[in-house]
């Protein structure tokens, strides 16, 4: 029972790591920024997604009011999605911490539960099951109908990794008809009744999903991997016919046929019917030679020959299988060899699998890593994938510092060849500008006096105000008229005083009957005056702008850049200590990985050879022993040969029968071929 | 032969997904490690964005800064092959598309396919593509807009396909 459920259990680890959820779609946007970071996400560029989100998050909650801000709409989405792009480029530490300030807010109740959600995922992933239960039961009220299943099947699986399987039984019975995780929840139902020691109700549930239709390659897989477990336990009762129904399940093309083939060969060995357990172990022989079920089919085809009898066949397949051993016992010397060399790590680093979402999967068909093929079961553990995938994300951490470092290089000439630029230009322009602010300045207070006086005229009229140049001249004219009079009183007769009076009659008739028509047109032309007003602004303000960019452009940065090339240069030594620590680390478990598969191999090779000594012994018997009966039956024809001969007294010529069977014939010729 | 049988069962084990080779490592060592990678990720993203602003403001101050983005509207009957962006008649950008870029803009993602600096002032944009429409046919398609740099930084949004979409296929966003 132990080994099953333990069996089972890995599968379920396996799983969880595959089915990580993340962002899949982009809301409706409301910041285009928010938008180029999905871009880099949906393309597994996280690091790009991160940073950018991040610099867009640190602007918004740098505003004096944020909520005024459009982002605001995305933000929720924003804070899931930068905590999404963290899970996703394996940064837990800082994902959980950002959920979980969401999760604590005063935001919306549906909000907060699928912060909780995503944070107990976290939590289950890094297998603390119990913090991940104790964050679900924060769930209050109702989750998203788009996260309903996912927060059931999550509890489904806390549930069982802590214990409480009749819980998760009734949970995941509650989910088995849902589409989304078809298959998944069959196969956690059947672990669930295990682990709760319901034996038959487990069997059912997997019995159930071996036999399931679906398209879907991981569901193919699972159903393969429970109808596996299931033949292995069947055998392991002692039931092998159905055991052998369950291994006959299994796809010959799918990732645990090669296992099947062998287990199908061990279940005819247990009917006793080894001619039958050639047929799978015959074919698996032919299958890809650094398969361990590979391997192990060539010891068990010859012992299958040697329970049959035929010691010949089965030693020559023992010594086929010696070669084998030996050949590729040495490739894994040379693989140990070459890992310890670093080669295994400079293909992991290698350009062609950054464009390879299946980096990880195509190594093994590289002509350059023939041990990637060794350690494909190392290569599909959680740590070792997690391991190879820190190890790429330094590379690229390592490659991006010194990229910016050269860039700060290039900044400071930059820098230098804009201070060449602008300071000798600079001061002419300031002296220039200096003047023209100074017109500037008058014409800006000319046009407000006016319009200030526009201002008062609403208020009180002042027709004078609105004189022409030559009605004002007239005024003048007849202001000194009136002096010159006063001064010379002789000359001032009644017909001039009248004409006078007539004079400036007329003329404050006119202006103050023109008062309206001018005072509209003054407003006209206050307005056509600030258009010009508005475009001198605009320029000013260019100007200022431009003058400002202009000494920024090369001011302010020598401490800034100085600063940031240590920060790269400290981060650099980080990552590099680190890298080389990482390397060590991966390259000792896959030579770790190499060395077991070599010490098998060597296992095998002792076995073969003291089997193939035996099936010798055993040929030789029998060869001598069909020799004895020859030659007594040789002895026994000559017999009575003799006696016939003695009773007829006449020659006759014997007939020589030959009854060796065809098989042995051709067995002794192997034999003499292996010996050879 | 039923030691034989306890081992193949024994043999299966082994050849479970969670190697044995890689216990040998420690789990805390493969802990620590990735604790302290995690570590370095997070210095580095703070470290690049301290340093994104900077060549921000060397390289686009915000006076002269602009820049394009190009989303899809209508991701469903459109597959973008190519786009080619003129400002007043001299290329500015030339992109062919990768199925991944492709994926990612079908999913709502939006490319910034240019940054750089211009002029106030009105500036003319010449945007043409080849897309492959829902039907099979290849479509090639050409669009100006005429856009307005104020002293603020510009950031102009082509959308090929959508409702808003005229004639050519494209429609503009002024953010």
């Amino acid at each position: 029972m132990f080994r099953i459920t333990s069996f089972l259990f890995i599968f379920l680890q396996v799983f969880n790591a595959l089915a990580e959820n993340t962002i899949d779609k982009a809301p409706e946007l409301k910041d285009i920024f928010y938008g180029e970071s999905l871009f880099y996400a949906f393309q597994d560029k996280h690091f790009d997604a991160i940073s950018k989100l991040d610099a867009e998050l640190g602007q918004f909650y740098a505003l004096d009011n944020p909520s005024l801000d459009p982002f605001n709409q995305n933000l929720n989405h924003a804070e899931f999605s930068v905590g999404s792009f963290e899970l996703a480029y394996r940064m837990h530490q800082r994902a959980g911490r950002a959920i979980k300030a969401i999760m604590e807010s005063s935001l919306n109740q549906k909000i907060r539960n699928e912060a909780a959600y995503r944070l107990a995922k976290i939590y289950y992933r890094k297998n603390s099951p119990g913090n991940a239960l104790d964050i679900l039961d924060n769930i209050q009220g109702e989750m998203a109908e788009d996260l309903r299943v996912d927060e059931i099947y999550l509890r489904a699986q806390v549930y069982i990794s802590t214990g409480k399987f009749t819980e998760a039984i009734q949970l995941l019975k509650s989910i088995e008809k849902e589409e989304k995780y078809k298959g998944f929840v069959l196969y956690n139902l059947g672990i669930a009744h295990i682990q709760n020691d319901e034996e038959e109700k487990a069997i059912a549930a997997l019995s159930e999903m071996g036999k399931m239709d679906s398209d879907d390659r991981g569901v193919l897989a699972l159903k393969d991997k429970a109808n596996l477990s299931l033949a292995n336990r069947m055998l392991e009762k002692g039931s092998p016919e159905l055991a052998k129904q369950y291994f006959s399940r299994v796809r010959l093309n799918g990732p645990f046929a090669d296992r099947a083939l062998l287990g199908m060969g061990w279940v005819n060995v247990s009917l006793g019917n080894f001619k039958k357990a050639l047929v799978p172990w015959r074919i698996l022989e032919k299958r890809e030679i650094t398969n361990e079920s590979v391997q192990e089919s060539m010891l068990a085809v010859p012992y299958a020959y040697g329970q049959l009898n035929y010691y010949g066949q089965a030693a020559l397949s023992y010594g086929k299988a010696m070669d084998n051993f030996g050949s590729e016992i040495d490739r894994l010397q040379a693989s140990i060899k070459s890992v310890r060399e670093g080669k295994f790590l400079n293909v992991v680093l290698d350009k062609k699998a950054e464009r390879d979402k299946n980096w990880l999967h195509n190594l093994r068909d590289l002509e350059e890593t023939p041990e990637t093929r060794y350690i494909m079961s190392l290569m599909a553990s959680n740590d070792f994938q997690q391991s190879l995938q820190n190890y790429r994300d330094l590379a690229e951490l390592r490659a991006r510092l010194t990229y910016w470092l050269a860039s700060l290089e290039v900044y400071v000439e930059l820098i230098e060849l804009r201070r060449q630029y602008y300071e000798p230009l600079l001061p002419i322009i300031e002296k220039q500008f200096k003047v023209l602010d100074a017109r500037i300045r008058v014409r800006m207070s000319q046009r407000d006096r006016l319009d200030q006086r526009l201002k008062s005229m609403v208020i009180a009229r002042r027709p004078d105000y609105l004189a022409t140049a030559q009605e004002r001249g007239i005024q003048d004219r007849l202001a000194k008229i009136d002096l010159y009079l006063s001064n010379n009183p002789k000359q001032y007769t009644a017909e001039i005083r009248q004409r006078i009076k007539r004079l400036k009659g007329v003329l404050h008739w006119q202006i103050t009957n023109a008062y309206h028509e001018r005072l509209t047109h003054a407003y006209k032309e206050m307005q056509t005056l600030d258009i010009y007003i508005e475009k001198l602004n605009t320029a000013y303000q260019s100007f200022v702008r431009t003058r400002q960019a202009a000494t920024q452009s090369y001011e302010g940065y020598d401490i800034p850049i100085r600063q940031l090339k240590t920060k790269i240069q400290a981060r650099l030594v980080k990552v590099n200590g680190v890298m080389a620590r990482q390397g060590r680390l991966i390259e000792a478990m896959a030579v770790n990985e190499l060395e077991r598969r070599r010490n098998q191999l060597e296992e095998y090779q002792i076995k073969a050879r003291f089997a193939l000594a035996e099936s010798y012994d055993r040929a030789t018997k029998k060869q001598q022993k069909k020799e004895e009966e020859k030659i007594l039956k040789q002895a026994e024809q000559e017999r009575l040969l003799k006696e016939a001969e003695a009773q007829k007294t006449g020659d006759v010529e014997s007939e020589n029968i030959d009854d060796t069977v065809p098989v042995e014939e051709g067995t002794e010729n192997s034999v003499q071929e292996a010996q050879q | 032969m039923h030691k034989l049988i306890s081992f193949f069962l024994l043999s299966m084990m082994l050849l479970a997904p969670v190697s044995l080779s890689a216990a040998d490592v420690t789990k805390e060592q493969i802990k620590g490690l990735d604790e302290q990678v995690q570590d370095i990720k997070k210095d580095v993203i703070d470290l690049t964005a301290e340093l994104l602003q900077l060549e921000e403001k060397l390289l686009y101050p915000s006076n002269s800064q602009f820049a394009l983005f190009v989303s899809l509207a209508d991701p469903e009957n459109i597959r973008l092959d190519a786009i080619q962006i003129k400002l007043e008649n001299k290329v500015l950008a030339y992109h062919l598309y990768t199925y991944r870029e492709l994926e990612a803009m079908q999913k709502g993602g939006v490319q910034k396919i240019y940054t750089g600096n211009i002029k106030t002032g009105e500036h003319k944009l010449i945007i043409s593509y080849t897309a492959k429409v829902a039907g099979g046919g290849e479509v090639k398609r050409s669009a100006s807009y005429t856009m307005k740099k104020g002293v603020g930084p510009k950031f102009v949004e082509i959308k090929i396909g959508g409702p808003d979409a005229g004639e050519q296929g494209l429609a503009f966003k002024d953010w």
